[in-house]
């Protein structure tokens, strides 16, 4: 099966000095979508960027993964919070315009 | 290029254990690390100035230096032989695929760590030495404003935008909301010893348009209405942000009277197909410097008696 647009789980590993468990526990709590290929692990382009954030969360700050699964639900409701908030502040400015 | 006190940084005194100095930096990282502010230029700030800090206090041989020449860092023969010798040592390597694979609406995102202060470089000559082996150098991030009219978003096109010198070709998807931000992964600043450029964060600032009012993908619009087109009924002609339609008004046409065009606000942003709706108020304007004629023919009228829903 074609790995384009995937990245091998072990190179991510060797990169950032995180043990493959890291991204099984990752994956295990929903946090992140792996695909397993000819029983190889993959990861989607489309998370790397998120993955690359847990990473650094777990090498630069020793997060666990528990740590890091309520990181990732909290950053989600501030990034909500603030998408609500721009909406309103937009919705506000029209009737301050009148 | 001002003395910095990498103690006070971390709230430390200069007795501090090796313990301490990592418990301290590891206290304020969790507390500042841009991973968990994003948008906060301020904790992004915060947080190089104590990887700087934790960069020299936790290292021995650098700390000593600093200890020993920290203030008088411009002077002193030693000092700049020892920041000759580390410059001659090079950099450390980046190490990973960098932070450019999203795709487009990210929240601002940043390795802290890699601009260190003119006086970090001047003393121990750049980011070079001891290494926190998973330490990614990623370029700085660049932010820019494009201002756009709600014209411009009522369809996706692409514009070029000149940044630091470069031509950077965007799409600019109808209906994008004022104050949304697009990330253009890689062209931010360069990287360091071959890191990953850093990202372009562009925000979008759509200008108040002063026919129409936004609300999300729906636009209103007030129209000028006679007299005697809302009693009678008649036709009206309206603009659009696609041009004019002509729409048919019913006789007896009350004042703020609202009306929907459905389908001729904004795109709904990331929806093809899709759009919000115009709502249209009748402002009806009464007619003012009349003739003696239409005076008299006023006074006919009201001589008839009130006419139902009148007063």
């Amino acid at each position: 099966m074609a790995t384009t647009g995937l990245i091998a789980a072990s190179e991510f590993c060797t990169y950032h000095h995180v043990e493959y468990h890291f991204i099984n526990s990752l994956s295990e709590a929903g946090l992140i979508e792996v695909r397993v290929i000819d029983e190889g692990t993959y990861i989607p382009e489309t998370e790397l960027q998120k993955l690359e954030r847990m990473a650094r969360l777990h090498t630069e700050l020793e997060i666990n993964v528990a740590g890091i699964e309520a990181i990732s639900h909290l950053l989600q409701r501030v990034e909500d919070i603030q998408e609500e908030l721009r909406t309103l502040r937009n919705r506000l400015h029209r009737y301050e315009e009148d | 290029m001002a003395f910095i006190d990498y103690y006070k940084i971390l709230g430390i005194d200069k007795n501090a254990t090796e313990k301490d100095v990592k418990a301290a930096y590891r206290k304020l990282a969790r507390k500042f690390h841009p991973d968990l502010n994003p948008n906060d230029t301020e904790a992004n700030k915060k947080f190089h100035q104590i990887n700087e800090a934790n960069e020299v206090l936790s290292d021995p041989e650098k700390r000593k230096k600093y200890d020993k020449y920290g203030e008088n860092w411009q002077h002193g023969e030693e000092h700049e032989k020892y920041a000759q010798q580390q410059r001659a040592q090079g950099g450390r390597q980046y190490s990973g695929f960098g932070g450019g694979h999203g795709q487009g609406f990210e929240s601002y995102e940043d390795f802290g760590g890699g601009d260190f202060s003119d006086f970090f470089q001047s003393m121990f000559g750049g980011a070079g030495g001891q290494t926190r082996g998973q330490v990614k150098y990623r370029g700085q991030d660049y932010n820019a404003e494009l201002h756009l009219a709600l014209k411009d978003i009522s369809e996706t096109h692409k514009q070029t935008l000149t940044v630091n010198g470069k031509n950077i070709r965007i799409t600019i998807p109808a209906g994008v909301e004022n104050g949304q931000v697009i990330k253009i992964a890689g062209h931010g600043g360069p990287g360091v010893n071959g890191g990953p450029a850093g990202d372009l964060f562009i925000t979008f600032l759509v200008a108040p348009d002063p026919n129409f009012k936004r609300d999300g993908a729906n636009l209103h619009t007030t129209v000028k209405l006679d007299l005697y087109t809302a009693i009678l009924g008649g036709e009206v002609t309206i603009d659009t942000l696609t041009g004019k339609v002509k729409i048919s008004v019913k006789p007896e046409t009350q004042n703020s009277t609202r009306v929907k065009l459905k389908g001729k606000g904004l795109p709904v942003y990331k929806h093809e197909g899709q759009a919000g709706d115009l709502l249209v108020t009748y402002d009806i304007q009464l007619p003012t410097n009349l003739t003696e004629k239409q005076k008299e023919l006023f006074s006919e009228l009201a001589g008839r008696g009130k006419v139902k829903g009148e007063g």
